[in-house]
């Protein structure tokens, strides 16, 4: 059964096609402001790269903040529950899902049957999601790729608000004035968006079964902070930005 | 899951209910033109006491007042921004600073400038409730304010000596308002609106009983138009005779299997005031075939309930069921100050542990499926250990989904992200819209 999930979030669309639950293309697009233009490109593309025609399609879901965009799919779903199906699906043992995207963190606490039991989302400021980082990185002047990797070269502590992404850019722009080093900076910026979704985690409750997905999971230097912050390993499965899209395609599976 | 389907009809009181609301703040508005006088206060006020002064006293009461201006969100948005350039701080309660906001405009809610009331007559619940009235009165040029001390703990250790110490500062403000404004005092007066007070409270509490029915005969945001009517003027006749005919009609529905939606599948609580200018979150909720069946603040706020033998939560037993008769004054103080110590939507002002306690007897007596919490940035008071009720009822086994907002501002509250918060607590529920 070939069954498609297309997650629109709030920077980059994910799609992903699955025979059963194998993963047979997936891909990744900006969101831009064609929405849905962009994900029928993208899915075009994919089913190109499948080899699959869409009377070959039994299903497709949607799911993300820009969800609904997707008029064609069959069904939709929300982010919340996307996520917990592709983590607990790749993971069974992990009960506690966080996925940090550009826009928005979740953690999400689920029973041993993959039900979730429990969720929080970061409130109106980015400053728990990656969009964060990345307005910081290019404060930094950096790229995003090295922005994890520099962050991990320090180990000085250096409190930032965690509340806001305005008054923590605001701190960041004193911080090179006075010249402190970008590593510090970097490592800065990480720990505090990881102390912010370390306090939501903590309000949905793990038991060191933890597994991290979304884009926020290619920076390292987010995972050793979030690591830390939570005195727990964390499982970083492969293409984690992906997770939540997989999820959406396994849903009805 | 199959999906019910319910006969709904309109309540027929409905448009009663909202000519009570319109006639309060038209009397308190039109008061003097009478002869009358006006008085301002929080609803939680002993209200029944100015009563005693004649029937040609019109109360206003901030927090239904303050509520009306988040309704009007252009007026709501003045009067806020009026109070901040007046130099008070966002964070403070938004009733309170809607309320200041429409004193400083000069703008009543319901037309014309802001009616000055005669004197203030409040009572301090919470951190804000004698500081708001301070300050109105100020604003205002200086009215006479005169506020009664309740700050002697929960119902559960209550004690004569410290009903005493309330009856003490009633009889004290009784001399007050016969000095502040020139009147004799009439006892028989004070001890209808204690009577009054007593059954139109427990007829409340009655009416939410029933909500304990499936299909629920009516749901939360309805009761929001229905309760306020105790916060406006509790101690009313006009407002007792109005519940006794609610219960009537709601008994009605009952009988007849009439629910407050169609598709009722989903039974869910709230807690404290909602966002007033967003209530469209509860219609939302209807799409699923949720429905908010009440909360401890609908139930509780104007509701006078207590522990039936069996261990649940009903009405209280007013005086006049016991086969008291009020004749005194100081027996009337004395009834009036223990029945609103036993008042529900306070007890946890003194610790959140009660109000979990209370929460989860709603929660099983009402048959909730979930429970949405407003971490409601509007009132300290009544957002006071909402995050330890939420473990609470967690643990309880109840799931809950909870929001940040703000009663009365609505530049605090996410509507969309609100939406989309209830679409993921929904599917966890099991609940697609319909």
């Amino acid at each position: 059964m070939i069954n498609v999930g297309i997650d629109v979030g709030a920077k980059n669309i994910k799609i992903v096609i699955v025979n059963g639950q194998d993963i047979i293309a997936k891909g990744k697009v900006l969101s831009g402001f064609e929405t849905k233009e962009t994900v029928i490109a993208l899915y075009d593309q994919l089913l190109g790269e499948a080899n699959v025609t869409k009377d070959q399609i039994n299903l497709i879901t949607s799911t993300g903040s820009g969800r609904k965009a997707v008029d064609f799919a069959q069904k939709s779903i929300t982010e919340v529950t996307a996520a917990a199906k592709g983590a607990t699906t790749l993971y069974p043992n992990v009960h506690c899902v966080i996925d940090v995207g550009a826009e928005e963190g979740r953690s999400i606490r689920v029973d041993s049957n993959g039900k979730i039991v429990d969720f929080a989302l970061n409130e109106k400021c980015a400053a728990g999601a990656g969009a964060f980082i990345e307005s910081m990185a290019r404060a930094l002047e950096v790229s995003i790729e090295d922005f994890g990797m520099l962050s991990l070269q320090s180990d000085r502590e250096i409190p930032m608000n965690a509340q806001c992404a305005v008054f923590a850019e605001s701190e960041v722009v004193s911080l090179l004035h006075s010249k402190t080093d970008k590593k510090d900076i970097a490592k800065a910026v990480n720990d505090a968006v990881a102390s912010r979704i370390t306090s939501m985690t903590r309000k949905v409750g793990f038991e060191n079964d933890i597994e991290l997905i979304g884009g926020m999971a290619k920076n390292t230097g987010f995972i050793n902070a979030l690591k830390k912050g939570l005195d727990s390993e964390i499982i970083v499965p492969e293409n984690a930005e992906y997770v939540t899209a997989f999820g959406a395609a396994i849903y009805n599976d | 899951m199959s999906i019910p389907t319910y006969k709904t009809e309109t309540l027929k009181c409905w448009n009663k209910a909202k000519e009570i609301r319109n006639d309060f703040y038209t009397n308190y508005a039109s008061a003097h033109e009478k002869g009358g006088l006006r008085w301002a206060g929080g609803a939680w006020s002993f209200g029944a006491i100015p009563a005693g002064l004649g029937n040609d006293i019109f109360p206003i009461t901030g927090e239904p007042y303050g509520a009306s201006i988040a309704f009007n969100k252009e007026f709501s948005l003045r009067c806020l921004e009026a109070t901040e350039k007046k130099g008070y701080a966002r964070d403070l309660c938004s009733y309170m600073r809607s309320y200041w906001g429409s004193i400083i405009l000069d703008e009543y809610a319901f037309g014309g400038k802001f009616p000055k009331p005669d004197f203030m007559w409040q009572d301090h619940i919470c951190c804000s409730h004698s500081k708001w009235y301070q300050v109105a009165s100020e604003l205002e040029g200086g009215i006479p304010t005169y506020s009664i001390d309740v700050a002697v703990g929960p119902y559960n250790s209550v004690t004569d000596s410290k009903i005493e110490y309330l009856v003490n500062q009633m009889h004290d403000g009784i001399e007050w308002l016969k000095k502040t404004t020139r009147r004799e005092y009439n006892d028989d007066l004070l001890i209808e609106a204690v009577n009054n007070e007593c059954r139109a409270t427990a007829l409340w509490a009655e009416i939410c009983l029933l909500n304990m029915t499936v299909p629920t005969p009516i749901d939360e945001k309805s009761m929001y138009s229905l309760y306020v009517l105790g916060t406006l003027e509790k101690h009313s006749k006009v407002v007792a005779d109005f519940y006794e005919e609610l219960l009537d009609e709601v008994k009605y529905r009952v009988a007849n299997g009439i629910g407050a939606i169609a598709h009722e599948r989903c039974r869910l609580m709230s807690d404290t005031q909602p966002p007033w200018g967003f209530l469209s979150v509860f219609r939302y909720l209807e799409k699923f075939g949720a429905v908010s069946v009440g909360s401890l603040y609908t139930f509780g706020l104007i509701g006078v309930w207590e522990d039936k033998p069996d261990g649940t939560w009903g009405p209280r037993t007013t005086p006049k069921e016991l086969g008291i008769d009020i004749t005194t004054r100081d027996q009337a103080l004395k009834i009036l100050a223990d029945w609103n110590l036993s008042k529900p939507e306070w007890q946890h002002f003194y610790s959140p542990h009660l109000k979990s306690d209370m929460m989860i007897k709603i929660a099983k007596q009402w048959k909730i499926d979930g429970v949405l919490l407003h971490y409601n940035r509007g009132c300290e008071g009544l957002s006071l250990g909402i995050a330890e009720n939420r473990l609470a009822l967690i643990e309880a086994g109840y799931p809950v989904m909870a929001f940040e907002g703000n009663m009365g501002d609505e530049r605090e509250f996410d509507e969309a992200k609100t939406m989309g918060r209830i679409d993921s607590f929904m599917e966890t529920l099991g609940m697609t819209i319909i």
